[in-house]
């Protein structure tokens, strides 16, 4: 056999492992988005915004839930994404080859891949326990502890990619620092942070762990921080595993939505991304 | 015929008496005295002593590595930005050493403007780069703002391509307009010293030359210090001309004289291409 015609034969077979290995990743990913849409669109209906988390046995919604789980995203948002930015504007503005900068650094990378069940058992430690209540304020600081280091590492990736010779220029006509990061390093990095607090948005929409220890559930609609306020992980989770065929169907519901919403976030990040690449 | 006419016919400056070039007495701006330059221990300038004169161009040619930016970054003290690069010795600024630790480095800097090789436009609009740097210093009215921005468009060769798109982002212009813009933004803090770092070296041969006219027009206002690769630029543009290698200062003389009758044999190999 010419050499040839072994590298091609070669390649041949690596690309069929290669196309193999993706299609059996995919399959998985159309199954389940699949069986998703198959039980979840049934669930959608209006009553679905409409109303609130029912008894057994009985029609409802899950405005509760739904409206529970908006409030703590956004409060969650906005504890942690002023944070995040300003830690990462820290880490790659003013501790550039500094040791406690690269400290600040590992740390982060550890929270960012720190177990989500960790961190609501920390703020239940932290606020649940203190308070003597489970509560949406504690459900949105556990989601906000996940925001934080994705907005840190996102903003710090961006800022980096910022030429240091734009900074130069802004220095050298006698900007302050500070001028010179918001005027100039902002500007220039602004899409790819705004996509990485979206993906941190994404992150935390579906996460159940953190809001067990915290917000945990509420039956009824609650505008109350201080009280246990519903939200859809949890509420998927207790619905899901019940014996009740309409809690199921709500579940299902639950689960596109949160799943719709993500791929909605996900897009719009990489369509905010891709802009700003056209753009340059 | 225009300027820009006279130089695409003829491919050499025409000749000028060397009186009209460089006139008689011109004023010291900076002094450069002892300069020494460290990045971290590496000792990139040894000595460096040289005066900048006010209204003239100084050119400074040396092969790659001699310092001759270096050498510029000291003037406005933009090397601050990094730990680990010091620069010793004294530069003396209208009777000041701005090397001295009390100096304010935002207003040394509004002083002496610097352009640098690549263009850096902020990712901004065209307005709003050249508004940058004088809303650092002034606050004015929006008509005394517009006036300020549209001058140094102007002075820059560049308003008439620009004028109608103010609003569009600076990063939209061609490689040779994005340095007229930035050329622009730093004469419009109205400095009394320009760095130009290689400002053209990343340039098409038009770009360049519309460079060096603007470099001619403006030295009538300002004192001006360039580094450049290019002998016949430096030929061309400069009344000074300063050789450096390996962080020496060779010699320094009226251009005229560097490239007709140097007085070091290290010069001349440099001119004529024998090394370098």
């Amino acid at each position: 056999m010419s050499v040839y015609a072994r590298r091609r034969a070669v390649n041949a077979v690596v690309m069929a492992f290669t196309l193999a290995a993706t299609g059996f990743g995919l399959l998985w990913l159309v199954l389940v988005l699949g069986t998703l849409l198959w039980n979840g669109t049934a669930a959608l209906t209006p009553a679905l915004f409409a109303q609130m988390t029912p008894p057994p046995g009985s029609t409802g919604g899950l405005l509760n839930a739904i409206f529970g789980s908006v409030v703590m995203t956004l409060i969650a948002t906005l504890i942690g994404t002023p944070t995040g930015i300003l830690a990462g504007t820290f880490l790659a503005e003013y501790s550039r080859g500094s040791r406690f900068g690269e400290v600040v650094r590992f740390i982060n990378d550890i929270l960012l891949s720190a177990p989500s069940i960790i961190v609501g058992l920390f703020v239940y430690e932290l606020m649940v326990v203190r308070m003597g209540h489970f509560s949406a304020w504690a459900g949105a600081v556990a989601l906000a502890i996940i925001v934080i280091p994705v907005v840190v590492r996102t903003t710090e990736d961006m800022l980096n990619l910022v030429p240091n010779a734009l900074r130069e220029a802004a220095s050298a006509l006698g900007s302050p620092k500070w001028k010179v990061i918001v005027m100039v390093s902002y500007r220039a990095a602004i899409q790819g942070m705004v996509t990485g607090v979206m993906l941190a948005i994404a992150r935390i929409a579906g996460e159940t762990a953190p809001l067990l220890f915290t917000a945990l559930n509420n039956q009824f609609w609650s505008t109350n921080l201080n009280a246990p306020m519903a939200n859809l992980p949890v509420v998927i989770f207790q619905f899901a595993m019940s014996p009740y065929a309409d809690w199921q169907v709500l579940a299902w519901g639950g689960a596109l939505l949160i799943t719709i919403t993500v791929l909605f976030l996900n897009i719009g990040a990489r369509a905010l991304a891709s802009w700003s690449t056209f753009k340059q | 015929m225009s300027l820009a006419v006279a130089r695409q016919a003829m491919p050499l400056p025409p000749p000028v008496p060397r009186e009209a070039r460089v006139q008689p007495s011109p004023e010291l701006k900076v002094l450069i005295r002892d300069v020494d330059f460290y990045y971290g221990d590496f000792k990139a300038l040894k000595s460096i002593t040289l005066p900048l004169h006010d209204k003239r161009v100084t050119a400074f040619i040396g092969p790659s590595g001699c310092g001759k930016s270096t050498l510029l970054r000291v003037l406005n003290r933009i090397y601050q930005l990094y730990p680990g690069q010091r620069a010793t010795g004294e530069v003396i600024v209208d009777g000041e050493n701005i090397l001295s630790p009390g100096v304010d480095l935002n207003l040394l800097r509004a002083k002496i403007g610097m352009v640098f090789q690549k263009p850096t436009p902020f990712p901004m609009s065209i307005y709003d780069n050249i508004a940058f740097g004088i809303r650092l210093y002034e606050r004015l009215p929006h008509h005394e703002l517009d006036d300020r921005v549209e001058s140094a468009l102007r002075r820059a060769a560049l308003w008439d391509e620009v004028k109608d798109k103010l609003r569009q982002s600076g990063l939209g212009l061609s490689g040779g307009q994005q340095q007229r813009l930035c050329i622009a933004r730093a004469i419009a803090v109205q400095p009394e010293v320009l760095l130009l770092d290689e400002p053209a070296s990343a340039l098409d041969p038009i770009s360049t030359q519309r460079i060096e006219e603007l470099i001619a027009e403006l030295k009538g206002d300002y004192c001006i210090a360039i580094v450049t690769h290019n002998m016949q630029q430096a030929a061309r543009s400069s009344d000074y001309t300063a050789f450096m290698y390996l962080g020496e200062l060779i010699e320094f003389d009226e251009t005229e004289l560097i490239f007709t009758r140097p007085k070091q044999k290290h010069t001349e190999d440099y001119i004529t291409g024998r090394f370098g």
